[in-house]
């Protein structure tokens, strides 16, 4: 079944760039990871680039090489909302820690905040437990399940407002109705909830909500809740494939396959020439060794790019990508060059000239 | 009045109102209490007249009354840190003070959720903790509602010790950023941290934010609320307006200051204050008593009685007499944030004999009964009360709760702030960049005061700073 919109393009804002090493270069910004500038520059770029997702990873644990330190990813796509005007701000979120309910306003909030650009990539803590001092590691089952009730939970909070239940009634005196209000009243394993929500129903009724496909559990939480699914995969074959097991398991679990779009991860990093897009990985790999991508990667230039994405389409590999720099203000210099035209976005080839010579 | 001392500066924050009774959301000015524009607004008001934050309540459950969810309240509110970090970007100066309670929050998340709003606004964050767990909002959360008041206080103290635990982190030369010999930072200590409530272990993940730790406001009455804010806060926000009450107060907390080292100046207190403006004095009066009546609708009003009486007074009528029949032994009738009358037989008498004595039906006894600390005058004559107020240690500044959403504090910032300044007792410029430079505060690091003469530049050195 190909791709029933035209390809959509994300990108992954991780610090300094996926490569640990990436902060050693010139260009890098490292001094300013911790301000709201080097944010919203990369946000901005990625927006006039043509980007129309933003994933922003995030974890409450400490970086063990590298750039170390963290912004919540929550608190940087909020303090985007209001520069930014059509990317989605997609960013990760916890569940094994985080209690659902501020989640779910947060979320909401953002959602409210930019007028309908939210969105939500559901992760889970391992090797968090102890920031935390509440409850004892879990094992991803647990983890998954529940994120899984968590999910349940943030989801039926978004609709315990319904749209109009807002009334402002001058005759009764009454601000909302309250028969469209509705308590959630969720009872689960891990945390029973009470509802509405403090916060009305957010301009898009349910923000998208993003999970990475990664083992048995994840897939099954995305297979049943996700609006968008995060692969890796290393080859675009592999890639079709299991996008189209996604698209059984999500016909089986009852889900139209359409109305999920499978984006699949692809490590890049770009320069003017293959060459120096070579040397300069070749640098980062001097500075610090890393082990090889687990997906499909580009390193060269954004026409070689753009043409993979084509091929990705044609492919049926995927319906979107998630471009992960490995050097991000590298990477945002050259996202320009990539930047589909209208008619590609509309799956329209540019016609030749009519008046030029074969 | 006070003798050879300077003026005291007057300080002033915008409290965008959540779920209250108070907004007159039946004004044809009214708009949104949930759209981002509102927030927008009022932050911008509020900038351009150089106040000192910008402040969210926070109430985790919607109220009920009589078993149903309220629904003469204003009600939908967002999450305070998102709107905060969005705030900051149409915003230079103002701070951004957040309302989050300490039973239904872990001390990590806080403390990276806070030391991310004080990074992203260049040094712009306050937190109110409040200790708000009843277990009708713990419904909401996992970790229920089995705090009893005194624990909750000592989970307060041991929530602030823990997040000051962990932005104490990363000490001031943990970056180095050397780029040459590879070295982003020096290995950071994982934080141990044990207390009754708490084992914390691990290293933190940001450093220090340019506050060093964000403006700590305390909201809670009690003695133990008192003694909390004495040993840890650096602002009051308190609900003791009216002036001689406000100056029993304001000694009282005062006086525990030195309990805990501490001065005089270290702790702000702010109470809530309204304010209504008109041309003439006689004008601004007519537009007050309108107001009340528009806040305290009949069935509010009604509502009101019953959370005294504990049953259905549907039957009976406002404009009327009060009840004669007496109030429930159970009086919790509304469930959320409100004061439940200790003892609702006193209670009701002393209101029937008020409302005899003054000829009152029930709606007028109730906006008589519920007034809040309010300034009502001519711009002129609201600066100068204001300016009484703080300069007789009734307040060091007021917490502004306009009636109407965004456009409430409009009037204010245009006729009462230029009047306050013409008294030389408010600012004509933002001085400094970050909130507890706004608020004359010490950094948590450092002796001095944030804004004597020097304190911008040693300010300059501390942490990491926005761009
Ligand atoms: C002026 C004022 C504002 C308050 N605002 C809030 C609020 O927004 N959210 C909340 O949960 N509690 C709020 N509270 C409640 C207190 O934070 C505190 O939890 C409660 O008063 C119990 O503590 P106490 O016994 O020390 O008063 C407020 C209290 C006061 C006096």
């Amino acid at each position: 079944m190909p791709p029933t919109s035209p390809l959509l393009l994300g990108l992954e804002l991780a610090g300094a760039g996926a490569h640990p090493a990436s902060w050693r270069r010139a260009d890098s910004r490292a001094e300013d990871l911790f301000t709201a500038g080097y944010w919203v520059d990369a946000l901005r770029a990625a927006e006039d680039a043509g980007i129309d997702l933003a994933f922003l990873p995030d974890s409450f644990t400490l970086q063990t090489a590298g750039a170390i330190g963290r912004l919540d990813a929550v608190a940087i796509a909020a303090r985007a909302a209001a520069v930014t005007g059509r990317i989605g701000l997609i960013p990760q979120a916890s569940v094994t820690h985080t209690e659902p309910f501020h989640l779910s306003k947060a979320i909401a909030s953002l959602d409210f905040a930019t007028k309908g650009r939210a969105g939500w990539e559901v992760t889970v803590s391992a090797g968090e437990a102890a920031l935390f001092g509440r409850k004892p590691e879990q094992d991803g089952r647990s983890r998954w399940q529940e994120a899984d009730e968590a999910v349940e939970v943030v989801t039926r909070l978004w609709d315990s407002w319904e749209d109009d239940a807002e009334i402002r009634d001058q005759a009764t005196g009454r601000f909302i109705d309250r028969d469209k209000l509705h308590y959630i009243d969720f009872t689960g394993a891990h945390f029973s909830v009470k509802g509405p929500s403090i916060t009305p129903r957010p301009p898009q009724g349910q923000p998208p909500i993003a999970v990475r496909a990664a083992d048995p559990h994840s897939v099954r939480l995305a297979v049943h809740r996700a609006d968008l699914i995060r692969i890796a995969a290393p080859d675009l074959a592999k890639a079709a494939a299991t996008r189209s097991e996604l698209r059984a398991a999500l016909a089986a679990a009852g889900r139209d396959p359409n109305r999920v779009r499978v984006l699949l991860d692809i490590d890049i990093h770009l320069a003017a020439t293959v060459d120096a897009a070579a040397a300069e990985v070749a640098q980062l790999e001097d500075w610090l060794a890393t082990p090889a991508p687990a997906t499909v990667f580009h390193i060269g230039t954004p026409a070689e790019l753009r043409d993979i994405l084509r091929e990705v389409e044609n492919e049926c590999a995927a319906d979107g990508v998630v471009l992960r720099p490995l050097a991000l203000p590298a990477a945002l210099r050259h996202l320009p060059a990539l930047a589909p035209t209208l008619r590609e976005r509309l799956g329209l080839p540019r016609p030749a000239n009519r008046y030029a010579r074969a | 009045m006070p003798e050879q001392r300077p003026r005291k500066q007057i300080h002033l924050a915008a409290h965008f109102p959540g779920v209250n009774h108070h907004t007159v959301w039946t004004d044809p000015a009214s708009g949104s209490q949930i759209d981002f524009d509102s927030f927008v607004h009022l932050a911008r008001t509020a900038e351009r007249g150089l106040f000192d934050f910008f402040f969210l309540a926070e109430g985790l459950r919607l109220r009920e009354h009589r078993d149903r969810i309220h629904d003469l309240d204003v009600v939908g509110r967002p999450d305070t840190f998102t709107v905060l970090n969005a705030l900051v970007a149409v915003t230079t100066h103002l701070g951004l003070a957040g309302t989050i309670n300490t039973t239904f929050n872990e001390p990590f998340e806080l403390a990276r959720q806070f030391a991310s709003l004080d990074h992203l606004s260049g040094g712009r964050a306050a937190w109110n903790a409040v200790t708000s767990s009843d277990a009708f909002t713990g419904e909401n959360f996992r970790r229920g509602g089995y705090l009893d008041h005194a624990k909750r206080y000592t989970r307060a103290h041991e929530v602030v010790d823990a997040t000051r635990a962990l932005w104490d982190n990363w000490p001031a030369d943990t970056l180095v950023i050397d780029r040459e010999r590879g070295v982003f930072a020096r290995p950071v200590t994982p934080v141990h941290f044990s207390s009754e409530q708490f084992e914390i272990d691990g290293p933190f993940v940001l450093p220090r934010g340019p506050q060093g730790y964000p403006v700590q406001i305390q909201a809670g009455d009690s003695d133990e609320g008192r003694e909390f804010a004495a040993a840890k806060a650096d602002v009051i926000f308190s609900a003791h307006g009216e002036l001689a009450d406000g100056q029993r107060f304001y000694r009282d907390v005062k006086d525990r200051l030195a309990r805990y080292g501490r001065d005089r100046d270290d702790l702000k207190i702010l109470p809530a204050a309204g304010f209504v403006l008109g041309d003439t004095t006689a004008e601004a009066h007519e537009r007050a008593h309108h107001i009340r009546r528009q806040q305290v609708t009949p069935q509010t009003a009604i509502a009101f009685l019953e959370q005294v009486w504990g049953r259905d007074l549907s039957a009976y009528d406002p404009d009327g007499p009060l009840p004669d029949i007496d109030p429930a032994e159970d009086v919790n009738i509304t469930r959320g944030r409100v004061r439940h009358a200790k003892d609702p037989r006193a209670i009701a008498d002393a209101w029937r004999a008020k409302a005899a004595a003054e000829h009152l039906s029930i709606r007028e006894l109730i906006i008589a009964t519920t007034a809040r600390q309010q300034f009502v005058g001519t711009p002129r004559e609201v600066a100068v009360e204001i300016d009484r107020y703080v300069q007789s240690d009734a307040a060091d500044g007021f917490v502004l709760v306009p009636y109407l959403t965004p456009t409430g504090l409009d009037e204010f910032v245009d006729k009462v702030v230029p009047e306050l300044q013409s008294l030389g007792s408010f600012r004509t410029a933002y001085t400094g960049p970050t909130l507890r430079h706004h608020l004359g505060l010490r950094h948590p690091h450092d002796s001095s005061p944030a804004n004597d003469s020097t304190g911008q530049s040693r300010h300059g050195t501390e942490g990491v700073r926005a761009s």
